[in-house]
C-alpha cells in the first residue's frame, strides 16, 4: 500500500533544477576567475558567470514571488521543535534502520534540518553572493560613491566568502539528497513532483516493510 | 621632441627613403610651389631657401623658434628641472655637449656646431627638414646642413653622398610625413629604433598589423595626424605626458587645454563598444590602464630591433692591428662597437608595466647619483590607484655609462667630433670625458668608473589592430604580464591564501564527512534491511 503526495509543484521543481545548474555554472565559472582551475578559459569564465548570474537573478525574482504569492514561504519559517530527534537520526537513527523521524506532509513539506539550512542559503548566503556579485559587476559605475575603505579588494573576498559557503552547502545537499528511504528517492521526488511516503508512513507505524 | 640623433644608419636609410619616395606629389592646398618665381633658385645653401621660404610664410621661422624643437631647451612644468636635449642625458649616446655638429644634424637649424650659434637668425631655421616630400637629407657632423656638393660620407669610406637638389626640394616642399619626423625621431640614440622600441622607420610603411593608425593600406596617418601642431607647436611631449586623459574625444571647434595626441583626443575615454557586456568592461578598465597597456601588446614589431642595454663600460677594445671592430648577431646586427660597447637588442619585445601620471624627474648633469646601485637616468611618477595615473607600457632600458668617482655624477663623453681627444676616433676614455665635461661646464675630478643606469621609454606608438590586443587572461592570471603592479584588486591574479584555505578545507571537511557517513550508511545497510524487518 502506497502513499503518494504532491510536494513540488511544476514551478518549484523548475526553480529547483534550473537553480541548481546555475549555481554549479557559477561556481564552475567562478572559481576559473578566482584562478583556482584552468579549466575554462578567463574571459570565457566571466561571460558565462555574467550570463548565469542575470539568469539566476531572473529566477531568483520569479521565486520569490511565487514564495509570497503561494505562501510557500512559510515552509522556511525556523523551528526548534523535533530538531533534537533529526539530528539523532542523521547522527546514529540512519545506520541502524531506525524510522525517519519526520513525517512529510504539504503543509510541511521540509524537516526542521532543511528549515535551518534552507532559510540559512536564503538570508545569508544568497544575499551575501547577490549583494556583493552586483557591487563587483557593477563597479566601474559604483566605485567611488562607495565608503573609502571598501575596495573592489573587500569585495571580491565577500563574494567569494559566499563561493564557499555555498559550495559547503551544495556538497551537504546533494549528499542528503541521497539519504531517502532509497539513494533515489528524495531525487526522484524532486523531479516528478510526487514523494512516495509508502515506506516512511509504514515504518513509523511500526510495521514491516513491503519488499 | 622625443628623441635625439647620432648615428649613420639614420643617414643611410634616410637615403633610401629619399631615392624612394622621390617628390611624392606634394600639392594638396591651392599652391605648388613649383611654380613660385621665388623657389626656381639656384640655392647655393639650406639659408638661402629660407629666406625665399620666409617672404610668404613671415611668421614661420618666428614660430619655428619658439619651440624646443628650435631651442633644445624645456623646462618641465611639472618638476622645474630645465630640460631639453641640449642638456639632457641619456642611457645611450649621453649627452649632447661637445658633439653638436654630429648631433645636430637632428636639428632644425643650419649650423649649430657649437655654442656660438646665434638662435635669433631666422635664416638658419631649416624649413626643409620637416617639410621636404623626399631627397633631402642631413649629414652627420655637419651641423646641420645638408651636403652642398657631392660628399664622400662617412669620411675615406669611399662611398659618396651626391648634393641636394635644393631647388627641387624647394619646389617641392609639403606637409610633414613619417618619413620627415622620423628622419630624427626614428634614429635617436644612434641608429634605426634604437631608443624608443615603439618608432623605428618600420613605420615609414607600416602594415595594420604593426600600426592601425599609421598603415600604408589603411588610415595611412601622418605623426601630425595626432600630434596636431598649431603654429609650429607640436603637441605631445615624452617629458611632460598626458597619463590620463578621462575625457570624451574633443569635438571639432572645441576649445581645450587639453593634449591632442592622446588616444581618448579620438576615442575618448570608453571607446568599446557593441558584445554582451564585455565592452563595458573593457570601458571600466580605463580607469586603471591606459590604452597602451593592452593595445600594443608588444613593440619593435616591425622587424628593426630596439636597444635594451648598452654597456659603454667594454668600449674601446681594438683588433691587434689596433683597429675598431664591430660584432654582429646571427641576423647582422651589430652587438658590439669598439666606439661604443656591447649591446643587447629586443625585437617584439613585451613591455614593463608601471603606473604613470605623465610625469617624469629626469638625472641631470649635476645630479649626485649613487652608484652603489642602479641610476635611474629618469624616472616616472605616479602613485598606483591614484586618479590621475594609468598603469602604462614602457620599455626599460638598461645602461653601464661613465660618473665622476668624487663627484658623483654621470658624465657626458666627448665621442662624435673627429678630434684629438673624440673617444670614437681616439678610443681614450680620460681625454673623452675631460673634453666632454668641458663643454658641459660641469667640475670633473679627472676620476671616472662606470655605474649601471635605467631609463624608462613610454610606449605608445604601434598600436596593433584591436583584434591583437591583449586577452584578459594574459593579465588575470598568476605571473601575468601584471604581475607585481600594486594599487589595483584583479580577479585571477589576486586572492587571499587564507580565506581559500579556509574556504577549500571547510569543502573538503564537508566532502569527508559526507564520504564518512555515506560509508557508514553503506557498511550498516544489512543491518538496517534487518531493523526493517523487525
Amino acid at each position: 500500500m502506497s502513499e503518494r503526495i504532491y510536494l513540488f509543484t511544476r514551478f518549484e521543481r523548475f526553480w529547483h533544477w534550473a537553480q541548481a545548474g546555475l549555481i554549479i555554472t557559477l561556481l564552475f565559472t567562478g572559481f576559473a576567475i578566482h584562478g583556482s582551475h584552468g579549466l575554462v578559459g578567463f574571459r570565457k569564465a566571466v561571460e558565462i558567470h555574467e550570463i548565469a548570474a542575470w539568469l539566476l537573478i531572473g529566477l531568483w525574482i520569479l521565486a520569490i514571488f511565487w514564495h509570497f504569492t503561494t505562501g510557500q514561504w512559510k515552509h522556511y519559517i525556523p523551528t526548534a521543535k523535533n530538531i533534537d530527534s533529526m539530528v539523532r537520526y542523521y547522527a546514529y537513527g540512519i545506520f541502524i534502520g531506525a524510522p525517519h523521524p519526520y513525517k512529510v506532509t504539504q503543509e510541511r513539506k521540509h524537516n526542521p534540518l532543511q528549515r535551518l539550512a534552507y532559510l540559512g542559503v536564503k538570508l545569508v548566503i544568497n544575499p551575501l553572493v547577490w549583494i556583493s556579485g552586483l557591487v563587483y559587476l557593477f563597479w566601474g559605475a559604483l566605485q567611488g560613491s562607495l565608503p573609502a575603505g571598501l575596495g573592489l579588494q573587500q569585495v571580491a573576498t565577500a563574494h567569494t566568502v559566499g563561493a564557499f559557503l555555498m559550495l559547503a552547502f551544495l556538497i551537504v545537499h546533494v549528499y542528503l539528497a541521497t539519504a531517502g528511504h532509497t539513494p533515489l528517492a528524495h531525487i526522484k521526488a524532486m523531479i516528478t513532483g510526487w514523494e512516495d511516503l509508502h515506506d516512511a508512513a509504514e515504518e513509523a507505524a511500526g510495521k514491516p516493510a513491503a519488499r | 621632441m622625443r628623441a635625439r640623433s647620432f648615428g649613420l644608419t639614420r643617414l643611410l636609410a634616410g637615403l633610401a627613403v629619399g631615392i624612394l619616395s622621390s617628390f611624392a606629389v606634394a600639392a594638396t592646398g591651392t599652391a605648388d610651389h613649383a611654380k613660385f618665381k621665388e623657389l626656381q633658385g639656384p640655392f647655393k645653401s639650406g639659408e638661402e631657401v629660407t629666406a625665399a621660404c620666409l617672404a610668404c610664410h613671415t611668421e614661420a621661422a618666428k614660430q619655428v623658434m619658439a619651440t624646443r624643437h628650435w631651442t633644445w631647451e624645456y623646462v618641465n612644468p611639472d618638476t622645474g628641472q630645465k630640460l631639453g636635449k641640449k642638456t639632457m642625458l641619456n642611457g645611450f649616446c649621453i649627452g649632447d655637449r661637445s658633439n653638436e655638429p654630429f648631433c645636430q644634424s637632428c636639428h632644425i637649424g643650419y649650423g649649430w656646431k657649437d655654442a656660438s650659434f646665434d638662435f635669433g637668425d631666422e635664416k638658419k631655421v631649416d624649413c626643409l627638414a620637416c617639410h621636404n616630400t623626399g631627397a633631402y637629407r642631413k649629414l652627420a657632423g655637419y651641423a646641420g646642413h645638408p651636403p652642398y656638393e657631392r660628399t664622400e660620407f662617412p669620411a675615406k669610406s669611399g662611398k659618396f653622398v651626391e648634393a641636394v637638389d635644393l631647388a627641387k626640394v624647394a619646389q617641392n616642399v609639403g606637409a610633414t610625413s613619417r618619413q620627415t619626423c622620423g628622419a630624427c625621431h626614428y634614429y635617436g640614440g644612434g641608429g634605426d629604433g634604437v631608443k624608443h622600441g615603439d618608432l623605428d622607420s618600420s613605420l615609414n610603411k607600416p602594415s595594420k598589423e604593426l600600426d592601425v593608425h599609421m598603415a600604408v593600406d589603411g588610415l595611412n596617418f601622418s605623426c601630425a595626424s595626432c600630434h596636431k601642431t598649431d603654429e609650429h607647436k607640436v603637441a605631445g611631449s615624452r617629458i611632460s605626458m598626458t597619463g590620463a586623459d578621462p575625457h570624451g574625444a574633443i569635438i571639432r571647434g572645441e576649445k581645450t587645454d587639453r593634449n591632442p595626441a592622446t588616444c581618448q583626443a579620438c576615442h575618448g575615454d570608453r571607446p568599446h563598444k557593441g558584445g554582451f557586456a564585455h565592452a563595458e568592461r573593457l570601458n571600466d578598465h580605463t580607469r586603471t590602464l591606459a590604452c597602451q597597456t593592452c593595445h600594443i601588446p608588444e613593440f619593435a614589431r616591425g622587424g628593426v630591433p630596439t636597444k635594451m642595454g648598452w654597456d659603454w663600460s667594454t668600449a674601446g677594445k681594438l683588433t691587434p692591428e689596433g683597429k675598431p671592430f664591430q660584432n654582429k648577431d646571427e641576423k647582422g646586427h651589430v652587438i658590439y662597437d669598439s666606439k661604443k660597447g656591447d649591446f643587447i637588442l629586443g625585437e617584439n619585445v613585451t613591455p614593463d608595466y608601471l603606473w604613470f601620471d605623465g610625469k617624469v624627474s629626469y638625472t641631470q648633469p649635476d645630479t649626485r647619483i649613487d652608484p652603489s646601485k642602479r641610476v635611474e637616468v629618469n624616472s616616472f611618477h605616479g602613485t598606483p590607484g591614484a586618479a590621475d595615473a594609468r598603469i602604462w607600457p614602457v620599455k626599460t632600458f638598461h645602461g653601464k655609462q661613465p660618473y665622476d668617482t668624487e663627484h658623483l655624477t654621470l658624465l657626458v663623453p666627448h665621442t662624435a667630433v673627429p678630434d684629438d681627444t673624440a673617444f670614437w676616433f681616439n678610443f681614450d676614455w680620460a681625454k673623452a670625458l675631460k673634453a666632454g665635461a668641458e663643454a658641459t661646464g660641469q667640475p670633473y675630478s679627472g676620476k671616472f668608473d662606470f655605474v649601471e643606469t635605467s631609463m624608462l621609454w613610454p610606449i605608445t606608438h604601434m598600436v596593433a589592430p584591436k583584434e591583437k590586443a591583449l586577452e584578459c587572461a594574459q593579465c588575470h592570471a598568476d605571473n601575468g604580464r601584471l604581475a607585481g603592479v600594486p594599487g589595483v584588486w584583479m580577479p585571477g591574479r589576486d586572492r587571499s591564501g587564507l580565506l581559500d584555505r579556509l574556504g577549500f578545507g571547510l569543502a573538503g571537511l564537508v566532502l569527508l564527512g559526507v564520504a564518512g557517513h555515506g560509508s557508514l550508511r553503506f557498511l550498516t545497510r544489512n543491518k538496517r534491511a534487518q531493523g526493517k524487518e523487525h
